[in-house]
């Protein structure tokens, strides 16, 4: 009967530490996109081209106030022709919650490969912007920001 | 209610590039903001921008929460033909609106 009694004990311990073991496995996201995340979102739009460094013009002030908006133009040296021409133009950051910022895509007769928008950033930190072009090849800039007021992804409203 | 601002030349010269500058008022509201209780504000963010000349597309964007708040874009094309812009915003809970804008090309 003693033994008995022991091996139900210690059943009863070792269900319930298994169960509490399972308890603190929290599912944590990470806050900020990683330069992970932020290499396959790219991965996503380039696939497995190569991305050359140049012919994109992304303008960021260097020294940014108020991240909740923040003035962005990207242009593409590129003569917007039938046979030459910027398709799209995709921007993405370092250290947003997500790593995307916009998609723009450009039809030939747009005369100038340029957009401009107004973007929230969550801290200093890389903007890239990478144009496909119609010959299939991809181009890039990159940007360092330092941001004093972070667009307030942890706001309390 | 949704209101659009939209800035495109009333005329142009055949050929020339000309600069369409639009916003549309939308809180853009990111989904990563909680309230004192601890809730998470659901996404509420335009998703799609497009533009069409004479019914043709001629520029498209697909927008994430880091676009700010009202969402200011702008972009280029060639005037080729007199005619009518036509713009369409999209986005969660069914958001949806429209704007047009004329020129002519001469």
């Amino acid at each position: 009967m003693q033994d008995d009694s022991t091996r139900r004990q210690f059943l009863g311990l070792a269900g319930s530490a298994a169960v509490l073991g399972a308890v603190p496995i929290v599912t944590l996201r990470p806050a900020e996109a990683t330069p992970a995340m932020l290499a396959s979102a790219i991965r996503n739009v380039v696939g497995e081209a190569v991305v050359r460094t140049g012919r994109v013009k992304l303008e960021v002030p260097p020294l940014v106030e108020n991240g909740n908006t923040v003035p962005m133009t990207v242009s593409v040296q590129n003569p917007m022709t039938t046979e030459d021409h910027v398709k799209s133009i995709h921007v993405f950051n370092e250290k947003n919650p997500q790593p995307n910022i916009g998609n723009f895509y450009l039809s030939p007769q747009a005369g100038r490969a340029q957009i401009s928008t107004r973007i929230r950033l969550a801290d200093s930190q890389k903007i890239v912007a990478i144009a496909r072009l119609s010959d299939g090849s991809f181009w890039s800039a990159t940007v360092d920001v330092v941001v004093t007021l972070a667009a307030c992804t942890d706001e309390v409203i | 209610m949704a209101s659009a601002l939209i800035n495109v030349p009333k005329k142009a010269k055949r050929g020339e590039t000309i600069e369409i500058k639009t916003l549309m008022s939308h809180i853009m509201e990111t989904g990563y903001r909680h309230t004192a209780e601890g809730e998470v504000v659901p996404r509420d963010i335009i998703t799609t921008f497009s533009c069409r000349y004479n019914g043709a597309e001629i520029f498209r964007a697909e927008l994430f929460p880091a676009i700010s708040a009202n969402p200011f874009i702008t972009f280029f094309t060639v005037a080729n033909e007199s005619g009518k812009f036509e713009f369409e915003w999209t986005g969660d809970r069914g958001f949806a609106a429209t704007a047009s804008a004329s020129i002519t090309v001469e």
